[in-house]
């Protein structure tokens, strides 16, 4: 199981990483090993106070400082015009705060310095006299009449509303609910979390004045985004920009946005004439960087009494923290929530999504969310085991009542997503006879008859990732299409160049697996370009489990332009017609005559001979692409928790986990399962541990890692997968994304077997994080807020 | 002040301010990176260093205090015979992702193999509890290290 069978297929299969030659070596190239000549070290001075008046800032004993290069605040970027920059979502974030801070921990000013020691000394030295300001910490209280306003920057904004969405259609859902037998309503949480890499966000910055070029390493999923957006904040034309993206420790969509950091990093370049790196630490990292979810939703759902559902519908309050920073395509602020409806064939769908400023990091859109797809599908999942509550019916049945069939694929969702296929029917059952269903609900009851609490909680997910065809998604009106480049030199050994940027995804095995498939050229023997915006195609990068779904086209079908290019150089070498040659993978041989063929190597060598070419063959053996997706793809998935509750204690031990997954074609079956081992984690991170909480002053409470808990060894149990295989009918291979299904897919599956677990106590439905304490509580009847400091 | 630091087997004399932290003392006095640092707070492994011989997180030990000590780090995991066991078993069985954590978890998992060279599935997890990873939900590198349990010998490298 563990031991791939062959370790270097020509095409797809459990291939071992070409990347783990140099990390297990300690060889890999993360931003904080740059070393440049005279590099110096930056550092920032942070905000103490979620909502305050600057009054004025004295940076002197700082700049007296031996070893101190450059204090930067607020007033020295205003005169370069870089005190604010524009954000994902077409609003503005303060780089450093000028007239007010907005969030504890927001970007005061900068330090340069010789090394990152000296840089934090006089970060000390610093006075900065703040008048404190009311603060909005509750995202209910965001729009209650004189509540503070936070952008008061803004021209004429006198509240904290950012925006309101719509999806669906409303009318027709409100008559379905009148009409319905049972209707079902719940406030569902969705708590603000935080992706939390292993490696914080870095840059190293090097300004070259003799050349007027900026390169800049950093920790970016999207560098070639990143360099566009740098040329509209600074000014520098994009040729005589270079963003380098190195190995990354992980991004999980904290990686995708620009941070004050990365814009510091240049301005102190450019002041001091020297490479400057600013690395920042864990505490920095979750209080100021994206954060995740923050969605407080309202959920209803109409059916009949047997149990079919009818309708959904939905209202939001989004918490967007200060800024409106949220990386989503730009016609949809809430993400691709609306795919709430989820697997389920309902007559009529609609939600209402209202974004709000409070004095919090600004984000949202992170942690393998697919675009808000997390909480739609918790949302859903949520709401369907509330009606089994209130229906008193297994959970699996009303799922199988309700669930779209094969047949129905291509599916037109009521707020009008089109679903590429789907055997949903299939993947459930998978995962109930993994896990012996019938067998666990007995083992269930025998329990409870001891007094004994266990809890089988399911979830069954649709995602939608591959953003995205550029007639609707853009960002920040880059059309979401993706560039592919693939060069085969003379000996047949070929260099593929990338757009998207892998944080641990293996692409540089994975996307050689597809051109090996598509030409017969061993993986061995194809390197991965990518992160470098100077050597790789323009394109939007790696989030929302789109690297597959775009890039693996472009990649497949560069691949095959090549090899429409290489039958051509074939049919010269064989002195027959292009279509009288048949390709069997790796070479090209004259129909009816097999002994009659060309390798693609030697092809490659005659590619760039002197051997004479048909009219308007250039010759050589290369192409480039651009795919620009017809749909997304939605992979899909069926969980299975098992969870023994204590209702005296609150405490939860997750037993096991079955996870049934369909991404369509496996390109690499091995990276898929550790991609969805990592997202399942995720899963018991989030439903039992893991919370940015804040309290009335907006102090946040998850500031560390001593108390924003993410999942060790002990907290994971040994995860069970399965798999079915509906390929996406519009893709080239056949493949949809999946690395964030897992994320997606398991909160819910956690949360649904500990209430199923407390059902029997009377507890419908309890927020995110099941902490003991909070499980205690909600046993007890006790109502809880989890996302403030506030309790009963 | 002076100190004198045996890194995997090779001795560095420098010269440090008492406050520096070994995790930088490796990574920028002496270029070996590959030891992360991932928090502040002593919680996510990342920077794992042996000690004479015990693990240790090296952002929680003062450069000074290794004076005259045996330091091992993911660089001296090599040896001539080729790659160890440990880091043999990560590549088999995909224990590793971004790669981030990977050296803080193969030194653990190397000392844990010194000391029980047949560890169970429930040893190996309470070995890296201490150790954060985020990619791979630890399945995979519990396997990893049953893979270099039961190849002792440094065979089938291919990384």
């Amino acid at each position: 199981m563990t031991v791939t069978e062959n370790p270097t297929p020509m095409g797809f299969g459990r291939m071992h990483r070409k990347e783990d030659a140099r990390f297990v070596r300690g060889r890999g190239n993360y931003v904080d090993d740059i070393q440049l000549p005279g590099m110096l070290h930056g550092s920032f001075l942070r905000s103490p106070y979620a909502h305050a008046k600057i009054v004025s800032i004295d940076t002197s004993a700082a700049e007296a400082l031996p070893g101190v290069k450059a204090v930067i605040t607020g007033k020295v970027l205003e005169t370069l015009n870089l005190a604010w920059m524009p954000t994902l979502s077409y609003d503005t974030q303060a780089v450093l705060a000028t007239d007010k801070v907005r969030f504890q921990n927001q970007e005061v000013a900068f330090v340069v310095a010789e090394n990152h020691y000296i840089a934090r000394d006089a970060l000390e030295l610093i006075e900065v006299e703040y008048e404190p300001l009311p603060v909005v910490a509750d995202a209910k209280q965001a729009l209650a009449p004189g509540a503070p306003v936070i952008r008061d920057d803004k021209e004429g904004k006198t509240d904290n509303h950012i925006f309101d969405w719509s999806a669906g259609d409303a009318e027709k859902t409100e008559r379905v609910f009148a009409e319905s037998e049972v209707v079902v309503a719940e406030d569902v949480l969705y708590p603000r979390v935080h992706p939390s890499p292993l490696e914080t966000c870095g840059a190293v910055a090097d300004f070259d004045k003799v050349t007027g070029k900026l390169t800049i390493y950093s920790t970016t999923q999207a560098p070639h985004a990143h360099r566009t957006v740098y040329a509209l904040v600074a000014g520098l034309p994009e040729h005589k920009i270079r963003v380098i993206s190195p190995d990354i420790g992980g991004g999980f969509g904290g990686k995708v946005g620009i941070y004050p950091g990365y814009v510091l990093a240049i301005v102190g370049s450019i002041v001091t004439g020297k490479p400057v790196k600013w690395m920042e630490d864990r505490n920095e990292h979750l209080t100021a960087t994206a954060f995740a979810r923050d969605y407080h939703m309202r959920g209803e759902i109409a059916a009949t009494k047997d149990g079919k559902i009818r309708a959904l519908r939905v209202k939001v309050l989004a918490d967007h923290g200060a800024f409106n920073g949220t990386a989503q395509p730009t016609k949809f602020p809430a993400g691709f929530f609306h795919i709430f409806t989820g697997s389920y064939d309902l007559e009529a769908a609609s939600c209402d999504v209202t974004g709000v400023y409070t004095n919090k990091a600004p984000g949202g859109v992170a942690y393998a969310c697919s675009f808000r797809i997390t909480e739609a599908a918790y949302l859903v999942e949520r709401m369907i085991d509330v009606l089994a509550y209130e229906l008193k019916m297994d959970p699996a049945e009303l799922r199988l009542k309700n669930l779209l069939k094969p047949e129905q694929f291509p599916y037109t969702t009521p707020t009008g997503w089109e679903y590429d296929s789907g055997d949903y029917p299939r993947a459930l059952k998978l995962a109930m006879d993994m896990v012996e269903y019938d067998k666990l609900r007995a083992e269930q009851a025998e329990k409870l008859s001891r007094g004994e609490y266990m809890g089988i909680g399911i979830s069954f997910f649709t995602e939608g990732v591959g953003a995205g065809p550029r007639k609707h998604m853009d960002i920040l009106g880059l059309g979401m299409a993706d560039g592919a480049e693939l060069r085969v030199h003379p000996t047949g050994k070929a260099v593929l160049r990338l757009s998207v940027q892998t944080q641990g995804q293996g692409h540089e095995t994975t996307f050689a697996q597809i051109v090996a498939e598509e030409l017969g050229i061993s993986p061995d023997d194809i390197d991965v370009v990518h992160g470098d915006t100077d050597q790789t195609p323009f394109g939007l990068g790696t989030y929302g489990s789109r690297s597959t779904p775009v890039s693996g086209a472009a990649t497949a079908i560069v691949a095959r332009k090549v090899r429409d290019r290489a039958r051509i150089v074939a049919s010269a070498m064989l002195e027959v017609s292009p279509d009288d040659l048949e390709w069997e993978k790796g070479k090209f041989f004259v129909k009816g005559d097999p002994d009659q063929a060309k390798t693609i190597q030697e092809i490659a060598m005659a590619a760039h001979s002197s051997l004479e070419l048909p009219e308007g063959v250039e010759g050589h053996l290369d192409a480039t692409t651009v795919y620009n997706p017809p749909n997304l793809t939605y992979p899909f998935g069926a969980y299975i928790c098992v969870v023994d509750v204590d209702p005296a204690t609150g405490q939860v031990k997750v037993r096991r986990f079955i996870a049934v997954d369909d991404c369509g074609v496996r390109i690499n079956p091995m990276i898929v399962e550790g991609q969805v081992h990592g997202g399942l984690a995720d899963g018991i991170g989030m439903a039992l541990m893991q919370l940015m909480a804040f309290d009335e002053d907006g102090n946040h409470l998850g500031a560390s890692l001593m108390d924003y808990l993410l999942p060790t060894s002990l907290e994971c149990p040994s995860w069970e997968l399965g798999e079915t295989v509906t390929p996406s009918p519009h893709h080239p291979i056949g493949a949809k994304g999946v690395g964030e299904s897992a994320t997606v897919g398991s909160p819910a599956a956690v949360v649904n077997a500990v209430l199923d677990a407390l059902k029997p106590l009377g507890v419908r439905h309890a927020d995110m994080p099941l902490t003991p304490s909070n499980v205690w509580r909600a046993a007890q009847g006790r109502p809880i807020r989890t996302d403030l400091a506030i309790t009963e | 002040m002076q100190i004198t630091v045996t890194v995997n087997g090779e001795s560095h004399t420098r010269d440090v301010e008492p406050r520096l932290l070994l995790v930088h003392f490796l990574r920028n006095e002496l270029g070996l990176t590959g030891t992360h640092w991932g928090c502040d707070t002593s919680n996510c492994g990342v920077c794992t260093v042996t000690l004479d011989g015990v693990p240790v997180k090296s952002c929680t030990v003062l450069a000074v205090m290794a004076d005259g000590k045996q330091v091992g780090t993911v660089e001296g995991l090599e040896g001539p015979a080729g790659l160890d066991p440990v880091q043999q078993g990560f590549v088999q069985c995909h224990g590793l992702q971004c790669g981030f954590c990977t050296p803080g978890m193969m030194i653990t998992a190397r000392a844990l193999l010194d000391k029980n060279p047949d560890p169970s599935e429930s040893e190996i997890r309470e070995a890296i509890s201490g150790q954060l990873c985020r990619c791979t939900g630890y399945e995979n590198i519990v396997r990893s290290v049953r893979w270099a349990a039961e190849h002792p010998a440094k065979e089938g490298a291919d990384a």
